[in-house]
């Protein structure tokens, strides 16, 4: 598989002086749904950020895409709330130079893949949780990125809105080929969504172990119920003890 | 999902009410003033009653609402360039710490000093004393939409500027779709503030100019009575100097609604 981001022996030390990573080597192949799990502290938002570019190594090399490559989501929606759900989406295209009459299309594309083609005109204070992370998702894919970076989209949402936004996220994956890294402190969350999952430990972050997930093609309410993703589940819970344990040795 | 519900609408009983009762405690107190005027003849030239106000704000009307021009004229040019001013000094120095740290002693100087201890100096320096009430005026209003803007462009939030800096947004894009919208909650805050204070400001300068002749504004005519011990004329300058402050202050929470009423908590009405 070609590889579309990799990191090379990159550490991150912080200006407070704390070693946010340590060597961490992270290969990202195309079309993967890769997660990083981890303790908060274990450097997974900070190798994120490394890969984003919104963040320069200590030491290392990040290679990654270069130019509109990239959507990025953060944990909250980050939606400009003076601007409407048209108007948010639009944010990335308008930055590179594009009018509103070339990409209207576009874009309402993009809010018709998120379900939200009827709440173009609304201001983000008008929509619930779920619906304004479903406007980020749809301003990150809008540049068409070939990578898609989540810093635990989810983590704020109800336990309801987080399952079906995990389908459609697995829909969305499935369908286009993209290839996401998804940030998170949820096992279930990250067995049930990845075909790999890197578990992190802190203090200082760095890579603990890899676990390839054996997954069928399928993966709806079925699923979240049956032996072989409770058996991942159990895995990869095994393996986030290791790494809390492992904390500071 | 439905849209969200529009804000239910106070019912109509409610909206008279709102109006009714702050106007009926009104009247009531002027009715109050003018029967204690009447039931104890006290003379005018003590206190004038509401309806000797009135009078006076008719017959000398020729004298007042010159004044009254004058003053709001001074007010608003002050608080026009004031939000000019103080919006683009804000952009300018949130661009370098050292610049902020290097402009602070002469903000905190020009801010902290009261301006009736200004104004003599700078009527000295000013070509005319239009002018010197005009820099009084504006120094006053200048400081609270200054302040309020430099903390509107350094707390927007930081996701927003790291996103603008994923898609490679320049710094005139970062500063015209992200910092200014996302300060003018504040900025309109400052502008409340600065309006009724450069009223004050406007006013408090003319006292220390005590111009006289043409192109005097209220607080000259306001004195003037009062050495002529014309106090149904000053209760009059009165009435008007506070119908101004009322009027500034409704003009500028008319904009500041203007501007926020689609998108910020502030101007949007809780719902349920």
């Amino acid at each position: 598989m070609p590889k579309l981001v990799a990191m090379r022996a990159v550490s991150k030390v912080f200006a407070d002086g704390t070693l946010a990573l340590d060597q961490m080597s992270l290969e990202v192949e195309t079309g993967e749904f890769l997660s990083l799990l981890g303790p908060s502290g274990c450097g997974k938002s900070t190798a994120l950020r490394l890969m984003a570019g919104l963040a320069e190594p200590s030491s290392g090399v990040v290679e990654r895409p270069s130019g509109g490559g990239i959507g990025f989501v953060f944990q909250e929606p980050t939606l400009m709330p003076w601007q409407t759900v048209f108007g948010n989406v639009f944010l990335p295209l308008k930055l590179r130079g594009f009018s509103k009459a070339e990409v209207r299309e576009r874009v309402m594309d993009g809010l018709q893949s998120v379900g939200l083609a009827d709440f173009a005109h609304s201001y983000p204070r008008q929509l619930s949780g779920g619906m304004k992370m479903r406007v980020s998702i749809a301003r990150a894919l809008v540049t068409r990125p070939s990578l898609l970076l989540m810093d635990e989209p989810f983590a704020a949402l109800d336990e309801i809105t987080r399952h079906k936004l995990n389908d459609d996220l697995l829909a969305l994956w499935r369908r286009s080929g993209l290839t996401i890294v998804f940030v998170t402190h949820s096992v279930f969350e990250s067995a049930f969504l990845s075909s790999r999952i890197v578990v992190m430990r802190p203090r200082p972050g760095r890579v603990f172990r890899e676990l390839a997930i054996s997954q069928p093609a399928q993966r709806g309410a079925d699923y979240r119920v049956s032996e072989s993703y409770r058996a991942d589940c159990q895995l990869v819970s095994e393996a986030l003890q290791g790494a809390i344990s492992a904390a500071g040795n | 999902m439905p849209p969200a519900p529009r804000p239910a609408g106070i019912s109509a009983r409610q909206r008279m009410l709102q109006i009714f009762v702050p106007l009926l405690a009104l009247g009531f107190g002027l009715v109050v003033w003018q029967w204690i005027v009447w039931a104890y003849e006290i003379p005018r030239y003590i206190l004038p009653g509401p309806a000797d106000t009135a009078i006076a704000l008719l017959t000398d009307s020729a004298t007042l609402w010159p004044a009254l021009l004058v003053t709001l004229r001074i007010t608003f040019m002050a608080l026009a360039m004031a939000m000019v001013g103080g919006v683009f000094l804000a952009v300018i120095i949130v661009q370098s710490r050292w610049l902020e740290l290097a402009l602070s002693p002469y903000t905190v100087i020009l801010q902290v000093t009261p301006i009736i201890a200004i104004a003599p100096l700078i009527l000295i320096y000013a070509p005319d004393t239009q002018t010197a009430l005009m820099i009084c005026a504006f120094l006053v209003a200048f400081f609270p939409i200054l302040s309020n803007m430099i903390q509107g462009l350094k707390s927007v939030d930081h996701h927003l500027i790291d996103l603008f800096e994923l898609y490679g947004a320049s710094r005139w894009q970062s500063l015209v779709y992200l910092r200014l919208p996302a300060s003018l909650p504040f900025l309109m805050v400052g502008l409340r503030i600065a309006g009724g204070l450069s009223l004050i400001a406007a006013v408090v300068a003319e006292f220390a100019a005590g111009s006289a002749g043409q192109g005097s504004g209220l607080a000259f005519r306001l004195i003037e009575a009062q050495y002529r011990l014309n106090l149904p004329r000053m209760f009059a300058a009165l009435v008007l100097l506070c119908g101004a402050g009322i009027a500034i202050y409704g003009l500028t929470s008319f904009v500041a609604w203007l501007a926020l009423r689609r998108w910020h908590e502030s101007a949007v009405r809780r719902e349920g």
